[in-house]
């Protein structure tokens, strides 16, 4: 059984303009799927409502599946037991997704606590084992700390590393090097791949970057104003696209690095 | 900067840029401008037929006192034998004045004061502030009616009054907001177009402050004309034979029970004018947002 | 040729905090008539600050802001409206760079009217014309910026930038905030007034890959100083300094053909 089932999802706003359109995808155990699209294009929508974190006001309809309970439409105490230890989420944004007043330590510690059960001691090592995993230097330091205090590539880390305390069997990560530094992005990324591939996750990787997806996935979703264009592996995606959306979006990321590839190339010539 | 500060700022923020709104909401705005026009204009026109027709001379108390309402006397008469329509209609045109001019006096100080502190920053900036903060700490009535008993009591001083303490309310509020539009891109965009401080202020920051500026001005209204309604009860207002519905109130005071009307009718224009004048600027202020205009 | 704008050993330090560095420190650099240039750096490289230098918008702490060879004086104002005439921008944000309350006619127009340089008719044939430059069409001066897409806005500011017929563009991050299709078009558009317009452009930008697409010569900046300068093909095909062969590292990668 697929861990995660959509069938049909639509996401509708207040105002009756449709963001999510009829989408459908399944994600294997163990299996990496990126969801590529532009702002506007439902891809973080669709994101949130897998996991059942659909802003107030929008309304869900169709199916999806995690791990076989129905999200759409259910209440938060059939979601609740889901998010964690079923499915998690990194945020675009750390400093939205962290609580700026409390210490880092301590907010990491409240999932480990209530997944691996464990106080005291035992659960102040485990915090900064987790911070460790996610290579972050002088953990002690950062469980200190407060969220703003700390770099955004840090701050990151400190979100992956509560998305994964849980030890989720998906995670989902929407946008999560958008706005940090190239160089941190580079590092950031390898991290996240190493653990979900140390940790057999699946994953769904979020973003309007074809360049950064194809890093993480080999396979991935277009998605564009509202509805699901395209599917296939990347490789595909880029060479023989099906559909024109698809076509351009991949035209245009390729011609941008080849006037990058050009220079260099010109370069390393002389 | 402060907790306060930033939360007003993010408060502004959406101010600034309110969500485009559905049919729906756009039919519910219009009605709600419609039915401010009504509200205002029923007491505007009340007003305006005063200036030119009153059912009797204002200070004639040949009626019975305290008559009920009937044919001779549409409201009953108050407990001079003064006829109480006339004493609304008159009262209409004091609480318009009144509510205007004290508007008028607030914006005229408190604009450019709050635009120059937006403006200057740093220490002037604080110094300003702190003086808008000890101004707004006083309580409205108090600040007025230290005003008014410094320079007696008449229609002039008690609407200049009312809008010297309502200036620090506005100054402080343009302060804020100006300041959100001062950290917009097309401000410094401006800038590099060569265009100057006066130039920017003039056709960047005043268009934009305007929307919420113009509803707190609306809301200020309603508070100047409560607030020569209270002064009057207080038997601070202008003096007699003034005849403000706040001193209706107050002279109705004693035989409510008997002539309640007197009392109430009072009370009702006040809150008619009131609510008013809160809904049609609210309806204005979207009527004018070009944001609202539905997208090509 | 005397350069058109150029740094001249500039530090520059914010009021503030006292144990904060400098946000630029000894930076030197000039921009050749038609030879776009990248500025490249990461947060905290203090581009953002030399761009606010070059603009005339911050003074610098010590060293000099050249325009045409003579260090900048912003109280002199016939030079800064020759100045601004010649240097215009483009920021990153196309939703806030933008008055909303103004109709796009009015915002293409502003340097026209705050630098005098024609009113009336006119004025209105030179806002025409730059719309039409950046691919939009005339009639758009008459709508407001929010009836726009983002690309769409991001030409509009450069057609405001444009309308004074500059010799320098500024460009902030112009298209970080567009998604990848309108990006590749918007620089394809710069690249093209650039060379029909005489212009020379110098991008501010994180993105190696804008940089390289559009930019003859490249500044690296990291922590407020120059770390390397050149051609582009030169800094990003042989750098000679590890950061910048960190930050190519670090460029993500379509798969190969």
């Amino acid at each position: 059984m697929s861990l995660l089932e959509v069938a049909s999802l639509s996401v509708t706003s207040p105002d009756g303009v449709a963001r999510v359109r009829g989408v459908s995808l399944t994600v294997a155990p163990g299996e990496r799927l990126g969801l590529i699209g532009e702002s506007g294009s439902g891809k973080s929508v669709t994101a949130f409502a897998i996991i059942g974190l659909l802003p107030a006001g929008l309304t869900a309809t169709g199916s999806i599946l995690l791990d076989g309970t129905e999200v759409v439409g259910a209440p938060e105490k059939q979601l609740v037991p889901l998010r964690g230890r079923v499915c998690a989420f990194i945020f675009q944004e750390p400093l939205t997704a962290l609580d700026p007043l409390m210490k880092l330590g301590r907010q990491l510690a409240e999932p480990i606590a209530r997944h691996q059960g464990l106080r005291g001691a035992d659960l102040k090592r485990a915090v900064l084992e987790a911070l460790d995993e996610v290579r972050l230097p002088e953990p002690k330091r950062i469980a200190e700390s407060r969220s703003y205090e700390i770099s955004g590539g840090q701050r990151q880390r400190v979100a992956i590393a509560m998305a994964l305390a849980c030890r989720p069997r998906l995670l989902i990560a929407d946008e999560p090097t958008t706005a940090l530094d190239v160089t941190v992005q580079s590092e950031v990324l390898t991290l996240l791949d190493r653990l979900v591939a140390d940790r057999g996750m699946a994953l769904i990787f979020v973003s309007h970057d074809l360049a950064v997806v194809s890093r993480m996935t080999d396979h991935a979703l277009v998605m564009r104003a509202g509805e699901a264009v395209e599917r296939g592996s990347i490789a595909e995606l880029l060479a023989s696209p099906r559909h024109p959306y698809t076509a351009a979006f991949a035209a245009s990321a390729r011609r941008i690095e080849a006037g990058l590839a050009a220079s260099i190339a010109q370069g390393r010539d002389k | 900067m402060s907790t306060l500060d930033q939360l007003e700022e993010s408060a502004d923020a959406d101010l600034l840029q309110p969500p485009p709104l559905d049919a729906r909401a756009r039919r519910r705005r219009s009605l709600i401008l419609v039915a401010g026009l009504l509200l205002v204009g029923t007491i505007v026109l009340i007003a305006l037929v005063s200036l030119v027709w009153l059912p009797y001379d204002p200070s004639d108390t040949s009626g019975g006192r305290l008559e009920s309402p009937g044919l001779s006397h549409w409201l009953g008469t108050d407990r001079l034998g003064r006829d109480l329509f006339t004493q609304i209609m008159v009262g209409a045109r004091i609480a318009l004045v009144v509510g205007l001019g004290a508007v008028v006096v607030g914006a005229a100080i408190g604009v450019p004061v709050g635009l120059a502190a937006a403006f200057a920053g740093g220490w002037l900036d604080d110094a300003m502030s702190a003086g808008m903060d000890i101004l707004i700490a006083f309580p409205l009535l108090l600040l007025a009616m230290l005003f008014v008993a410094v320079t007696g009591a008449s229609l002039v001083t008690v609407t200049v009054a009312i809008g010297l303490s309502v200036s620090a309310i506005v100054a402080r509020l343009t302060r804020v907001v100006s300041k959100r539009v001062l950290a917009q891109q097309y401000i410094t965009a401006a800038r590099t177009s060569g265009t100057g401080s006066l130039g920017i202020v003039w056709q960047h920051v005043l268009p934009n402050i305007w929307p919420t500026i113009s509803v707190n001005l609306g809301l200020l209204f309603g508070v100047a004309v409560l607030a020569e309604a209270s002064l009057s009860y207080l038997g601070l207002g202008a003096p007699p034979p003034n005849s403000s519905w706040g001193r209706l109130l107050q002279e109705a005071q004693s035989t409510v029970m008997t002539a309640p009307l007197g009392a109430v009718a009072p009370g009702v224009v006040l809150v008619i004018l009131v609510i008013g004048v809160n809904l049609l600027v609210d309806g204005l202020r979207d009527v004018s947002d070009p944001t609202l205009v539905r997208a090509r | 040729m005397t350069p058109v704008l150029g740094l001249d050993d500039v530090s520059f330090a914010y009021r503030g905090s006292p144990a904060v560095q400098p946000a630029v420190q000894g930076v030197s650099f000039t921009i050749e008539p038609g030879q776009n240039t990248g500025l490249v750096g990461e947060s905290g490289s203090g581009k953002t600050t030399v761009l606010r230098l070059l603009l005339g918008l911050l003074r610098p702490s010590t060293g000099r802001v050249l325009f045409d060879g003579i260090p900048l004086d912003l109280n002199d104002r016939s030079q800064v409206r020759t100045f601004r005439l010649s240097v215009q921008t483009v920021f990153q944000d196309p939703y806030s760079s933008l008055d909303p309350r103004q109709r796009v006619g009015r915002i293409v127009g502003e340097p026209v009217r705050s630098l005098k340089i024609a009113r009336g008719h006119s004025a209105d044939s030179l806002v025409a014309e730059a719309l039409e430059s950046v691919g939009l069409p005339a009639a758009a001066a008459s709508h407001y910026p929010h009836e726009f897409s983002g690309g769409q806005r991001q030409r509009i500011a450069i057609a405001r930038a444009i309308v004074s017929r500059p010799r320098v563009l500024l460009a902030d991050e112009p298209v970080s905030a567009l998604d990848v299709i309108t990006r590749s078009q918007v620089i394809a558009l710069l690249a093209e007034l650039g060379a029909s317009r005489d212009l020379t452009v110098l991008m501010v930008s994180h993105d190696l890959g804008v940089v390289g697409a559009l930019c003859r010569r490249t500044i690296v900046l990291q922590g407020g100083r120059i770390v390397e300068q050149g051609t582009t093909s030169g800094v990003l095909g042989t750098p000679s300094e590890p950061y910048t062969r960190q930050l190519l590292a670090a460029v993500p990668r379509l798969p190969p053909l």
